[in-house]
């Protein structure tokens, strides 16, 4: 989280007194005293201030060039600060411990494997000195969210410990294959992978591909506001997901997040149909093109009925074969106004093994881009058509563009988000010799990613 | 009986939360304005935050105990994502930062090098974040009213709440559109005072954040909280006093209340010997036994199914429940506060019984039950939903236990009446952790330079300065001044051409009328008054207008001047001689004998008529003429 000892020359005075970060001390200025803990400061601020937190729990920094003297208390001083010779008392009293009792958990309960791989829903907060930590054992689980010994007896492992924007195509096969080991236990009735909000959607198009045997479900979630405020999303969320790997009849890999501001009503996406939409609000994901896949409120789950979709019943998956690399040789590239052509014929220099293009409206690129688009899928490039709308279907038949487009050898990918489609082809080609093969695949439905229908209207929640 | 401050080492300190006039939130662009047409809503929960060291806040695991659902109400134009806890905080209000600067000079405080937005955990919904934004600015100063100092502690700026809307079953509902806007936090040290004194500081420390021009007026933008302490007693925090003569009942109430609480633990303790209360022994069911009362009240909550009554027995305290040290101040009633807060009307103790409808014969078989051996025990009876009779006689239990350590460190609200009810324990210095999404702020040395042009000057100054450039007299001049409408005052004169001393009477005398009638000013905003001066700068409405325009904005009648001079209009001047002869011909005896000197009696007639509809000399010279014409034509 970037938080650092001091440095310079505050770390200068600091050291010079063998102050450590935490300790009790007071510093003294012209004007008076300040007493408090030494808190850590940000990397990223100036090393002309030392930060305390008094006694009155305010944290405030102080100019070194106006500290006096250092000093380690003693014992806890009563005081936050004594100013022009008066001691200014700490409004607090002292603090009464309340200790959260240990739950007891049933066997008869079913297990989840809860794994963890950072971002906000796992990150906690050290209140003395404001740090952030991302760490989820089972215990923490378990005292932050007590309702989940409800539904399930959960065990916790923490795979990874990243900001989801730090992830990598590599990081999906660690997780999938964790995934495998989980499922090959028997044990589990389902399995919930937390994770950072930003790139979520990727994870779970990935893991949708990876794991498209599962015989269960596989459930990602996140947070938006993080686990350390009252008002966080992240228990609401962690409870709906267990609740849905627990009871869902289906098996396959979905993303349960928030369904509107409100806490109460959650809904359930199919992995390689969700994405991210807003930056910070707690209905961020929205499924596209379609409805969310189910609602889960506080009584029940109520699947959406959809009969355009291919849905695997619990247990029936082939337990057999999962195929979990990723090539990460695909680029996903937006056009726009001013596109520069070249950076095609660059991509193709750099070893790049298809382009996953976001075209604007039906899928169209400009003209101007014809003649490096016709040499990239010369040299043996794939390059996929889907479109910046989100919303809606390519369709390349429409315009002169979209026709020329097609005629070079571009192929267009229906209703698939942009964000599928990257990691599909990934998938794809780290799996797959022939090319033939890959683009055959890349248009035809594997995991819902393409609904042939266009439904009139969507009800996003 | 009242105390003697002196004897019990009263102290008193004052806590002040004033709103400040910047237009925009503290941490968002949103309008600041407090505004009831919400068009949004939503619901949350929150939960308590946990530390590492399994350590929640006492007032956090207190409010979480009340399992509670928030609604929340909202408008586009006062509310944003930002109130909806759906954004992270913008920067800060760049003003509302120099105003808490401004007073922090003002009051000689000692200004941190560098201030670190907090995060103060609050979890009874009033922030739907479950923390409200504030942070420390200065620490120390004085302020001086009438030659006397007073110590700073801490000057800070902070958002303010969420508005309470109601708060029924276990359901809060909030406006957002009070989140958000900035408020400044003066605390003054506790200190030996008297309750009028208090009310004089509290009044000088007003005048000089006015006097800044940079503060909000109305109901509510300005709240005194109060620390009472008494000697042996712990701290104890009332919130929310609005008016500064209700300050003085609510210090009194609470010496009282408070060294009360000290002569009952002291006579627990000296005169019956009690060294532990000894009170969670066995809780018997007595639903059944009630059943049987002939209360209507409680016969009455028995037809609900679900409802339960519950007693148990206080070892040893008889009598010392409703033993009163002060008038009105009993543990019986303290106790009864605590279980309000889960839903529970109140106890009923045996102090008090047999009444209340619970017979001599409902009792015997409830000391059976809790196989009372002693007179010397007490008791108490609680009904309600189960789970609720749970906490609260949980609640109660630990009160209780806590009585032989006299008074205990809490927060109260006050009544309007003045009086103090429970709220909940007081909370501990671990609700506060830094506000990550906030880069600290550097106090830049050049920018205090400039700032300190802009500290208040003595309200002397102000008073001088407009009874010389308006011609106000000292007392009109004073009022307008603590008026809250100082800055509206000055915006009117100098925009128009209306008699200063007109515009003065009509912001104080006028308002506060109406203010005592029981009219909400509140409901009167700064531009529906520009705009009534405006309009009678124009001749458009009469100077008698301006008063009913008060009443009929604050009664919701009209929202635009626009509304009532349409109303107006329609008298045109041929209406008005029509309506004006009309008056003549119903008062001719009087014309007949008084001849020209009935004319301050019609006047007074036709004004009461057609009020505030014409423009009053008008009226006069319309009427004189036609008085004249009609004696003229009498005497041909
Ligand atoms: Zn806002």
């Amino acid at each position: 989280m970037g938080t650092s000892e001091y440095k310079g020359k505050a770390s200068e005075l600091l050291n010079g007194k063998d102050i450590k970060i935490g300790q009790s001390i007071t510093i003294h200025t012209a004007v008076g005293g300040y007493s408090g803990l030494l808190l850590p400061r940000y990397e990223l601020f100036d090393d002309n201030h030392i930060v305390i937190k008094l006694g009155n729990g305010y944290n405030i920094g102080i100019d070194i060039t106006k500290i006096i003297s250092i000093e380690k208390n003693c014992s806890e001083l009563q005081y936050s600060a004594y100013i022009n010779g008066k001691f200014l008392d700490s409004k607090s009293e002292s603090l009464d411990e309340f200790r959260v009792p240990i739950l007891d958990l049933k066997d008869s309960l079913p297990r989840v494997a809860l794994i963890s791989t950072g971002g906000t829903i796992g990150s906690k907060i050290d209140y003395r000195t404001g740090g952030v930590t991302s760490v989820m054992s089972a215990s923490d689980l378990y005292l932050s969210v007590p309702e989940i010994s409800k539904y399930a007896s959960v065990d916790t492992e923490m795979l990874l410990n990243e900001y989801s924007e730090n992830l990598v195509p590599d990081d999906w096969t660690l997780m999938a294959n964790k995934i495998i080991e989980k499922i090959n236990t028997g044990i589990y009735k389902g399995i919930i992978l937390s994770h950072g909000t930003d790139t979520m959607h990727y994870t779970s198009a990935a893991l949708s591909f990876a794991l498209r045997n599962t015989p269960i479900p596989i459930v990602l979630t996140g947070a938006q506001r993080s686990s350390d405020r009252p008002s966080s999303d992240a228990a609401l969320n962690l409870i709906g997901a267990t609740r849905f790997a627990v009871k869902s009849e289906h098996s396959g890999v979905f993303v349960v997040m928030h369904a509107n501001t409100s806490d109460g009503l959650l809904a359930c996406h199919l992995g390689t149909r969700v994405r991210k939409n807003h930056t910070s609000s707690r209905d961020a994901f929205e499924s596209i093109n379609l409805e969310p896949i189910a609602l889960i409120d506080s009584d029940s789950i109520k699947m959406q009925s959809n009969n355009m979709l291919k849905l695997t019943r619990r247990g029936e998956g082939k337990h057999s074969s999962y195929e979990t690399s990723f090539d990460r040789h695909v680029v996903l590239l937006q056009y726009y106004p001013g596109f520069e052509p070249t950076i095609i014929s660059d991509l193709v220099k750099n070893g790049c093994k298809a382009i996953i293009f976001e075209g604007t409206g039906l899928g169209h690129v400009s003209r101007d881009c014809f003649t490096q688009l016709k040499q990239a899928i010369e040299s043996g490039i794939m390059i996929f058509m889907t479109s910046q709308c989100l919303w809606g279907r390519v369709n390349m038949n429409v315009y002169n563009t979209g026709r020329d487009l097609l005629g070079i050898g571009i192929i267009p990918l229906s209703d698939m988000t942009p964000e599928t489609a990257l990691t599909k082809a990934m998938w794809l080609i780290a799996n797959n010799e022939s090319s033939v093969e890959i683009k055959w695949k890349m248009q035809e439905n594997m995991c819902n990613e393409i609904t042939y229908v266009s439904p009139i209207e969507i009800d996003k929640k | 009986m009242t105390t003697n401050k002196l004897d019990i080492n009263l102290k008193v300190g004052l806590e002040i939360h004033q709103q400040l006039a910047t237009g925009t939130k503290l941490f968002c662009q949103c309008r600041s304005n407090e505004d009831e047409e919400y068009t949004l809503d939503f619901s949350r929960s929150l939960r308590p935050a946990q530390s590492e060291l399994g350590i929640i806040d006492p007032a956090a695991l207190f409010e979480s105990k009340k399992i509670q659902s928030f609604r929340y109400l909202a408008a586009n134009r006062t509310s944003c994502l930002v109130e909806a806890d759906e954004e992270p905080p913008h920067c800060i209000n760049r003003e509302a930062l120099e105003s808490a600067l401004i007073f922090s000079l003002a009051l000689n405080s000692h200004i941190a090098d560098e201030i670190h937005v907090m995060r103060k955990i609050v979890i009874d919904g009033s922030n739907t974040s479950g923390f409200q934004r504030t942070m420390l600015i200065s620490m120390g100063g004085f302020v001086e009213v009438n030659g006397k100092r007073t110590g700073v502690q801490s000057i800070c700026l902070e958002e303010d709440a969420s508005k309470l809307i109601s708060d029924k079953n276990s359901k809060r509902e909030f406006g957002l559109d009070r989140l958000g806007i900035p408020l400044v936090e003066i605390a003054l040290e506790p200190v030996s005072i008297t309750p009028p004194e208090v009310m004089q500081l509290a009044l000088g420390l007003g005048r000089i954040l006015r006097a800044s021009k940079r503060v909000a007026r109305g109901i509510g933008s300005i709240r005194q909280d109060v620390n009472i302490s008494v000697e042996d007693g712990r701290v104890v925090e009332i919130k929310g006093v609005q008016k500064l003569d209700q300050l003085v009942k609510v210090i009194q109430y609470e010496a009282n209340r408070q060294h009360g609480l000290i002569i009952i633990t002291d006579k627990l303790k000296n005169e019956l010997g009690i060294k532990e209360i000894r009170c969670d022994n066995g809780i018997v069911d007595v639903t059944d036994i009630l059943r049987r009362s002939s209360s209507r009240k409680i016969i009455e909550s028995l037809k609900d199914q679900s409802t339960v009554y519950k007693a148990f027995k206080i070892e040893g305290f008889a009598g010392m429940l409703g033993f009163e040290p002060y008038e009105g101040i009993r543990l019986g009633k303290e106790l009864s506060q605590l279980v309000r807060f889960y839903g529970i009307g109140g106890i009923f103790h045996s102090d008090e019984l047999p009444g209340y409808g619970i017979t001599k014969e409902n009792l015997d078989s409830i000391e059976r039950k809790l196989a009372k051996s002693s007179k010397n025990d007490a008791f108490i009876i609680i009904g309600g939903g189960l789970t609720n009779v749970n906490f609260a006689i949980e609640s109660l239990i630990q009160r209780l236990k806590a009585v032989l350590e006299g008074v205990p460190a809490e927060t109260r609200a006050a009544t309007p009446s003045g009086e103090t009810i429970y709220i909940r324990p007081r909370p501990g210095s671990a609700r506060m952790y830094p506000e990550t999404d906030i880069a600290p702020i550097k106090v830049d040395s050049l920018l205090l330079d400039s700032l300190r042009q802009k500290i208040p000057r003595p309200i002397e100054e102000y008073t001088n300065e407009m009874i010389s450039k308006f011609g106000l007299n000292k007392k009109l001049a004073e009022e307008i001044f603590d008026s809250q409408y100082l800055n509206l005052f000055e915006k009117i004169v100098s925009s128009t051409k209306i008699s200063p001393t007109f515009v003065a009477s009509k912001l104080t005398e006028d308002i506060t009328n109406l203010e005592r009638q029981g009219y909400d000013s509140s409901l009167l905003s700064d531009e529906r008054v520009l705009e009534i001066f405006n309009e009678l700068d124009k001749g458009r409405i009469a100077k008698e207008s301006v008063p009913i325009l008060y009443e009929k904005f604050m009664k919701r009648e009209i929202n635009r001047v626009e509304e009532f001079e349409s109303g107006f209009e329609t008298m045109t001047e041929r209406q008005l001689e029509d309506e004006i002869e009309g008056i003549l011909n119903n008062h001719l005896d009087a014309i007949n004998e008084k001849g020209m000197n009935s004319l301050g009696m019609l006047m007074g007639r036709t004004m009461a008529m057609l009020k505030g509809r014409s423009d009053g000399q008008k009226i006069n010279k319309i009427l004189k003429d036609k008085l004249e014409q009609m004696l003229a034509l009498r005497e041909q």
